[in-house]
C-alpha cells in the first residue's frame, strides 16, 4: 500500500503573521492599526479644528489666491515677470532664484571644499595650515552673519553705477552689480550650436575609443590635441561658412542704471558667496575623513608605481574616498538649499522671500503657504538626494563592492 | 462657538515646539508653528479676549522692531512710542496698569500671523487700514493712530527734487509692505521703469540704502523721518514732495471677538475725545470731580458706559492718567515735542484744521 505523502501544514497565516506583526505577532499588528488609526485621528482632527477656526476669524483659505494679481515687483527673475503677474508666477519665480542660487552655490562649494579638504592634509606646512584656519573660522561663524558681511562689504566696496569700474566700456562693475553684454541670436546661431554638438559627441567617441585601446590593448593615445582641434575647428569653420551667431548687446548708463545688457546683482553674488565658503569648510571636514579613511598603503602603493602624489589621490585614493565622503557632502548639499532662505535678510528674491514672506503677509493664508513651500523644499531635498544615491551606486558598481 | 467641542483644546496658542536645527528649518518652523497655531488655538480663547488677558495679567501686544516715534525700546528695555501708547492705554483701562504690557516685536510681514494664531492680543504697529487686510486676513481694525502717506527718501547729493524724475531707479523697501505694492503701483502707473529690492527688516533696508544699493527709500512718510534719524548724515538725504498713497495707521485685533473689538476701539477714541475736551494727563483728576454732564459720562460719575464695554466706571481716567490724551501722546512721541518734529497736520483734531475725529462718548 501506498503511503501517501503528508502535506505539510499550511505556512500562509504564519507567514502573513510574521510580515504585518513581526517578532510580535497578531497582538503588534493590531497594535500597529491602532497607531496608524490613532495618527489618523489626530491629523483629521487638526485639519477640521484648522478649518473651523479659519472660518470662524473669517480668515481666507484655499489656493485660490494662486491666481490673483501679485502687485508687487521682484529685482531678479529667470522668466519674464512683471507685478501685474499672479501669486503663483511669483512662486515660480521664487522657487527658479532658489535653484539657481542652490545649483551654483553647491558647484562652487564642492569645488572649494575639496580644494581645502585636500590642502588640510597637504605635507606642505603653511598649506595645511591656511586651510585649517580657513575651516576653523569660516565654520564657526553664524551664517547670517557672513551673508550679511559680504553683502556689506561687497557693497562698500563698489563704486555707484555712474562711477562704475568700466573694462572696455562693455563690462561694467558698480554697487548695483556686475552688468556685462548680452548675447542676441543671430542667423548663424543654429548652425553654431549644431557645430558645437557634433564637436562635443565626436571627442567624447574619441574618448571612449582611446579608453578601449588602453584597456584592451595597453597603447596610450593622446587624443587632446584632436579634441581642441574639433572644438575650436568646427564651431570656427560655422562662424566662417554662416555669420556670427550672436550679436552683442552693450549695456549703457540711462539714468540711475544700465540698461540692455545682462546683470548680475550683489544680493546673488554675495548669497553664494557665503553659502559656498560656508558649507564648503563642512564638505572640507567631510573630504579629509574621507581621505584619511583610505588606508596609507594605497598611497604608498601608488608612490611604487611611480605616479605622482597629485595622480594617486585622484586615481586611487579620492575614488575610494567618495564612499564615506557622499553620504555627508548630500547632507551638505542640502543644507546649502535649505540655507539659501536666509536670502531675504539681503533682499535677494528667494522662494522663501517672495512666497513665504511677500505673498503669505498679502493674502495672509499661512496654512496653504506654509505647506506648499515645506512641500517644495522637502520636494528638492529629495530629488537631491535622490541623485547623489545613484552617484553613490556607480561609484559602488564602479569599485566593484 | 466654545460649544463647537472638538477633541483636541491645546492652550490656545501657545503652541511651543522648537527643537528644529538649522536657520531654515527655525524660519520655517516659525511659521509652522504660526500655521498650526491657527490651526489649533481654541475657539472659545478667540472669543475671551478680555477674560484670557485678565486671566493672565499682561497685555501682549505686537509692535515694530524699533521704529523711533511709534515704538522703540531704550537701552533700557523700555519701549516707547505713539503705537506703544495705545498698548499701555488698553493696559490702563483693562488691568489698571500701563506696565502689564508685554511687548512683541514683529517684522512687517510676521505680524499678521503672530495676530491670527493668538500670539498677541492685539497688533499696534504703524499698520495700514486696507480693505484686503480688513477682510482676507481675518481681522479688524480699530482706528486710525496717525493718518500717513507713503514718500521717498533719496540723498541729497542725486540732485532730484520730485518722484518724477526717478525713472530707472533702484528702489529698498521692507517686504511685507503696503509700500512694495504701492511704489510697483506708482512706477507703473507714471510709466517709468524702476528695480525694487525688499528686505526683511527695515535695518537691513536701510542699511542697503545706506550703502548705495539703493538710489531710494520708501515708506510711509513718517516712517521716512524716523528711520533718517539712525542715519549717519541724516541732513545729507531729504524726502521729496510727492505723497503717492494713502496710509492710514492703526491698530488691529482678530476677528471674532466683538467686546474686545470694541475695547481697544474706544481706548483709541477715549484718548482723542479727551483731548478735544481739554482733558490732560496732569487736570485728569481735577476733570473728573467736575458736574458737566458731558464730562460726568465720561469720567463715569453719572451711567456706567465703561462697565457696558467691558471695563470700569473710571476707564477714561485710568487711560489718561497712564498715557494722556492723544495730542500730548503725539507730541511727546512723534511730535514738536520729540526728536521727529512731525507737525500735527492732517493728525490736528478735526475742529482745529485737521481731520483726527472720534465718535462721542455718550
Ligand atoms: N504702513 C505700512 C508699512 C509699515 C512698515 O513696516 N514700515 C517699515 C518702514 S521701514 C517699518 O516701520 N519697519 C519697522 C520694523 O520693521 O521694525 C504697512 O502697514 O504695510
Amino acid at each position: 500500500m501506498a503511503t501517501e505523502a503528508r502535506k505539510p501544514p499550511s505556512q500562509f497565516w504564519a507567514r502573513l503573521r510574521g510580515i504585518l506583526g513581526g517578532h510580535a505577532g497578531w497582538g503588534g499588528f493590531a497594535f500597529q492599526i491602532l497607531f496608524v488609526a490613532a495618527l489618523a485621528w489626530v491629523g483629521y482632527e487638526i485639519f477640521a479644528n484648522a478649518r473651523a477656526n479659519l472660518q470662524a476669524q473669517r480668515i481666507a483659505s484655499g489656493f485660490g489666491f494662486l491666481s490673483q494679481t501679485a502687485g508687487f515687483g521682484v529685482s531678479q527673475s529667470l522668466i519674464p515677470y512683471s507685478e501685474t503677474d499672479t501669486y503663483s508666477r511669483v512662486f515660480l519665480v521664487g522657487l527658479l532664484n532658489t535653484l539657481l542660487v542652490a545649483v551654483v552655490g553647491i558647484i562652487f562649494a564642492t569645488i572649494i571644499g575639496f580644494i581645502v579638504g585636500i590642502g588640510r592634509l597637504s605635507p606642505n606646512w603653511l598649506v595645511a595650515r591656511i586651510a585649517g584656519g580657513y575651516v576653523e573660522s569660516v565654520r564657526n561663524l553664524p551664517l547670517l552673519f557672513q551673508i550679511l558681511f559680504w553683502y556689506l562689504a561687497v557693497l562698500g566696496a563698489l563704486p555707484g553705477p555712474r562711477q562704475s569700474i568700466s573694462l572696455f566700456d562693455k563690462f561694467f562693475l558698480s554697487n548695483r552689480g556686475l552688468v556685462i553684454p548680452k548675447p542676441l541670436g543671430e542667423g548663424g546661431l543654429q548652425v553654431f550650436l549644431a557645430a558645437v554638438a557634433v564637436a562635443v559627441i565626436a571627442s567624447i567617441a574619441l574618448r571612449i575609443y582611446a579608453r578601449r585601446q588602453l584597456f584592451k590593448r595597453g597603447r596610450i593615445i593622446v587624443i587632446w590635441p584632436y579634441v581642441i582641434a574639433l572644438i575650436v575647428g568646427l564651431p570656427a569653420l560655422a562662424v566662417l561658412s554662416a555669420g556670427a551667431p550672436v550679436t552683442f548687446e552693450i549695456p549703457q548708463l540711462k539714468g540711475f542704471n544700465f540698461s540692455g545688457g545682462l546683470r548680475i546683482v550683489p544680493e546673488f553674488v554675495a548669497l553664494v558667496v557665503a553659502l559656498s565658503t560656508y558649507t564648503a569648510a563642512f564638505i572640507a571636514e567631510n573630504v579629509r575623513a574621507g581621505i584619511m579613511s583610505v588606508q596609507k598603503g594605497q598611497m604608498e602603493a601608488g608612490a611604487s608605481l611611480g605616479l605622482s602624489h597629485g595622480a594617486t589621490l585622484r586615481l586611487i585614493v579620492v575614488p575610494q574616498a567618495m564612499r564615506v565622503i557622499l553620504p555627508p557632502l548630500t547632507n551638505q548639499y542640502l543644507n546649502l538649499t535649505k540655507n539659501s532662505s536666509l536670502a531675504v535678510a539681503i533682499g535677494y528674491p528667494d522662494l522663501f522671500s517672495v512666497f513665504a514672506g511677500t505673498t503669505l503677509s498679502q493674502t495672509g493664508q499661512a496654512i496653504e503657504i506654509i505647506a506648499i513651500t515645506m512641500g517644495v523644499y522637502l520636494l528638492i531635498s529629495l530629488v537631491t538626494s535622490a541623485i547623489m544615491s545613484f552617484y553613490g551606486w556607480r561609484i559602488n558598481r564602479s569599485l566593484g563592492t | 462657538m466654545a460649544g463647537q467641542g472638538r477633541l483636541i483644546e491645546p492652550t490656545c496658542g501657545k503652541l511651543t515646539w522648537c527643537c528644529w536645527k538649522g536657520h531654515t528649518m527655525k524660519r520655517i518652523s516659525v511659521g509652522l508653528i504660526a500655521a498650526l497655531a491657527v490651526g489649533l488655538s481654541c475657539q472659545a480663547g478667540f472669543a475671551q479676549t478680555l477674560k484670557t488677558v485678565r486671566d493672565r495679567g499682561v497685555l501682549s501686544c505686537g509692535v515694530s522692531q524699533g521704529l523711533p516715534g511709534f515704538s522703540s525700546p531704550d537701552d533700557k528695555g523700555n519701549w516707547t512710542g505713539l503705537d506703544v501708547d495705545v498698548c499701555r492705554a488698553i493696559a490702563a483701562a483693562v488691568l489698571n496698569d500701563p506696565a502689564k504690557v508685554k511687548f512683541v516685536p514683529l517684522s512687517a510681514k510676521d505680524r499678521f500671523t503672530a495676530l491670527q494664531s493668538g500670539e498677541i492680543d492685539v497688533l499696534s504697529r504703524n499698520t495700514t487700514w486696507t480693505v484686503s487686510r480688513d477682510t482676507s486676513l481675518g481681522v479688524n481694525f480699530t482706528g486710525v493712530t496717525y493718518y500717513d502717506g507713503q514718500g521717498f527718501l533719496v540723498k541729497k547729493a542725486l540732485k532730484v527734487n520730485s518722484a518724477l524724475e526717478l525713472n530707472s531707479a533702484s528702489i529698498c523697501v521692507q517686504t511685507g509692505t503696503t509700500n512694495e505694492q504701492n511704489v510697483a503701483d506708482y512706477f507703473k502707473g507714471n510709466n517709468m521703469k524702476y528695480e525694487v529690492i525688499a528686505f526683511g527688516t527695515a535695518d537691513e533696508t536701510v542699511k542697503a540704502y545706506e550703502s548705495g544699493r539703493c538710489d531710494v527709500f520708501t515708506s510711509d512718510i513718517s516712517q521716512l523721518y524716523a528711520e533718517r534719524l539712525k542715519l549717519a548724515n541724516p541732513a545729507d538725504h531729504a524726502v521729496l514732495p510727492e505723497v503717492i498713497s494713502k496710509e492710514p495707521l492703526g491698530p488691529l485685533v482678530r476677528h471674532g471677538d466683538d467686546q474686545w473689538f470694541d475695547i481697544v476701539k474706544w481706548t483709541l477714541f477715549a484718548m482723542i475725545n479727551a483731548e478735544e475736551l481739554g482733558v490732560t494727563q496732569k487736570n485728569v483728576d481735577e476733570m473728573a470731580k467736575s458736574t458737566k454732564p458731558e464730562l460726568k459720562r465720561v469720567f463715569g460719575t453719572d451711567g456706567n458706559l465703561g462697565e457696558q464695554l467691558g471695563l470700569t466706571k473710571d476707564w477714561v481716567s485710568r487711560i489718561v492718567r497712564a498715557v494722556g490724551n492723544y495730542g500730548e501722546s503725539f507730541d511727546r512721541n512723534v511730535g514738536a515735542g520729540s526728536k521727529l518734529g512731525i507737525a500735527r497736520g492732517l493728525n490736528q483734531l478735526w475742529n482745529k484744521g485737521g481731520i483726527q475725529y472720534a465718535p462721542p462718548i455718550r
